[in-house]
């Protein structure tokens, strides 16, 4: 059913008695021209491009869990494509244009809100650096605005601007970023796919992948066999250990982030805003509770929770850059699993292994990139080429030394 | 999570600085394949679910590095060393 304003009417009208699921829970079929590991944003999209852009729709995704269960329910819903290196801002460029059209594509509110996102800096240095890279910005075609103490006061009178330890010197504003609905991005996207006749498939894990001569033929689940011409690995959180089964080693560590949310107040946070001197970001969702978050833990973890020192770093930033923090409670904290690369960038590519691709990497910024990665990730298993926004996230980057190394912190996960 | 330090006992991990997978051996630099070797050697990790043997550094404790087992899935500590002492001879030369 084709959703609109006189059909939600109607529906609440009668009690949504007829309305129907979003999508099929379907059985998994003896086999497919595709097969998507992954039922998170980045396969959903996928699979939705496949269908809509290559008219491949004999596809499967695979999910584990249930679809919202994983890291689509668990980051903080921001969305950007404020990048410095050229290598990233035309990915992300374009992941932004997809979302500004995303809810007329999918005809699904998504609840995309461009309220600006404004990173603050704090020195000399950093507003050379936010200078930078907002040309940077501006060089690609994207929207960015330094701007200083006085008109980042008329945004945010409550950040403590004149702090002594911290004081705000102005900040770098793409007012194109903002926020956008993380389960009805997953919940839009598998609505489209399972219209165009892609099979959504739950509580369906890969336990193993079949290869015959360098080339894979299908897939092991806990539902039985499913042959495939081509399988798409989008696990990012859990990438090595389905790589694992095909014998890939990857330059992945998996770590734990953590997120959080406070009470619900009144609306007191327009933008997202980030904090210079640490690592702190905040919005407001539209129920009313902060979000926010900050680094990673910092160690290898398959845990979905993180520990204490993280909690308390994350709020003390919080409190330096927004004194009034204090008088909200912590409603609930959640850490879900992020993949680390060596250079903080993300993979999209093939792999060794013919037929088999492979979707991952995102680090911390998987969220936003969901649109992009799932166009160019359906253009790489369609056409058998990477598509060209997509073309620097190679496997063999590191080998060849073509590092997209965003923070500069070298081949260090914990640190990007 | 606190790390069982082999000289201060019990401590909390805001101790401790996170290096990584301890298992890595530096290749020898003048093999044929000293190049593939190094690229896999820098870049590449089993990151397993489940025990992984990682360098921590008890920078404000005893200052030693400790190989630590800890499973990933569960943050359970099973093993601490110390890494074998300086001057040894690097895990796989000849």
């Amino acid at each position: 059913m084709r959703y609109s304003a006189l059909s939600l009417a109607l529906s609440a009208i009668t009690g949504h008695r007829t309305s129907t699921p979003a999508w099929r829970d379907a059985a998994p079929r003896a086999a497919y021209r595709v097969v998507v590991i992954g039922g998170g944003g980045h396969g959903l999209a996928t699979a939705y491009y496949l269908a809509k852009e290559h008219g491949i729709t004999d596809v499967a995704v695979l999910e584990k869990g249930w679809i919202g269960s994983g890291n689509a329910g668990r980051n903080t819903t921001i969305i950007r494509s404020n990048y410095l290196l050229d290598g990233n801002i035309p990915f992300y460029e374009w992941s932004m244009k997809l979302w500004e059209g995303l809810e007329r594509d999918l005809n699904f509110n998504t609840m995309v809100s461009q309220r600006g996102v404004l990173n603050l800096y704090h020195s000399d240095a950093q507003r050379d650096a936010f200078a930078r890279r907002g040309n940077a910005m501006r060089l690609n075609g994207v929207d960015a605005a330094l701007i200083d103490r006085d008109h980042v006061g008329a945004l945010a009178p409550f950040l403590d601007l004149d702090g002594a330890r911290f004081p705000i010197r102005g900040g770098l504003l793409q007012r194109r970023g903002g926020t956008a609905r993380h389960d009805a991005v997953v919940w839009g996207y598998a609505r489209g796919a399972d219209r165009r006749g892609v099979d959504i498939v739950q509580s369906c894990e890969v336990t193993g992948l079949r290869i015959a001569g360098g080339r894979v033929t299908g897939v092991e689940t806990t539902r039985g066999a499913i042959g495939a011409d081509k399988v798409a690995i989008a696990v990012a959180g859990s990438s090595s250990r389905v790589a694992a089964l095909a014998g890939l080693r990857l330059p992945i560590e998996s770590h734990v982030m953590q997120a959080f949310v406070s009470e619900g107040v009144k609306p007191l946070i327009d933008q997202v805003i980030t904090f210079g001197a640490g690592h702190f970001y905040i919005s407001q969702s539209d129920k009313g509770g902060l979000v926010f978050g900050g680094d990673i833990d910092g160690y290898n973890s398959y845990a979905q929770r993180g520990n204490l020192p993280t909690v308390e770093d994350v709020c003390e930033g919080g409190m330096a850059m927004m004194p009034r923090l204090g008088r909200l409670r912590i409603l609930r904290g959640w850490g879900g699993l992020v993949d680390m690369s060596m250079d903080g960038s993300p993979i999209i590519d093939r792999t060794p292994v013919s037929g088999l691709y492979f979707n991952g990497a995102w680090n911390y910024g998987g969220f936003k990139a969901t649109p992009a990665s799932g166009w160019c990730f359906a253009h790489l298993i369609a056409r058998d080429e990477p598509h060209p926004v997509a073309a620097p996230y190679r496997l063999d980057r590191f080998r060849s030394g073509r590092l997209i190394d965003e923070r500069g912190a070298g081949a260090q996960p914990n640190l990007h | 999570m606190r790390i069982p330090c082999t000289h201060c006992g019990p401590r909390d991990v805001r101790e401790f600085s996170y290096l990584g997978d301890a298992t890595l051996q530096r290749p020898d630099p003048g093999a044929a394949d000293a190049l593939d070797r190094f690229a896999d050697y820098v870049y590449l990790r089993d990151n397993p679910s489940g025990p992984h043997q990682e360098l921590w550094y008890h920078g404000f404790g005893c200052q030693a590095w400790l190989v630590v087992t800890r499973d990933t899935a569960d943050h359970t500590i099973t093993a601490v060393r110390s890494p074998a002492p300086s001057g040894a001879p690097p895990r796989g030369a000849p």
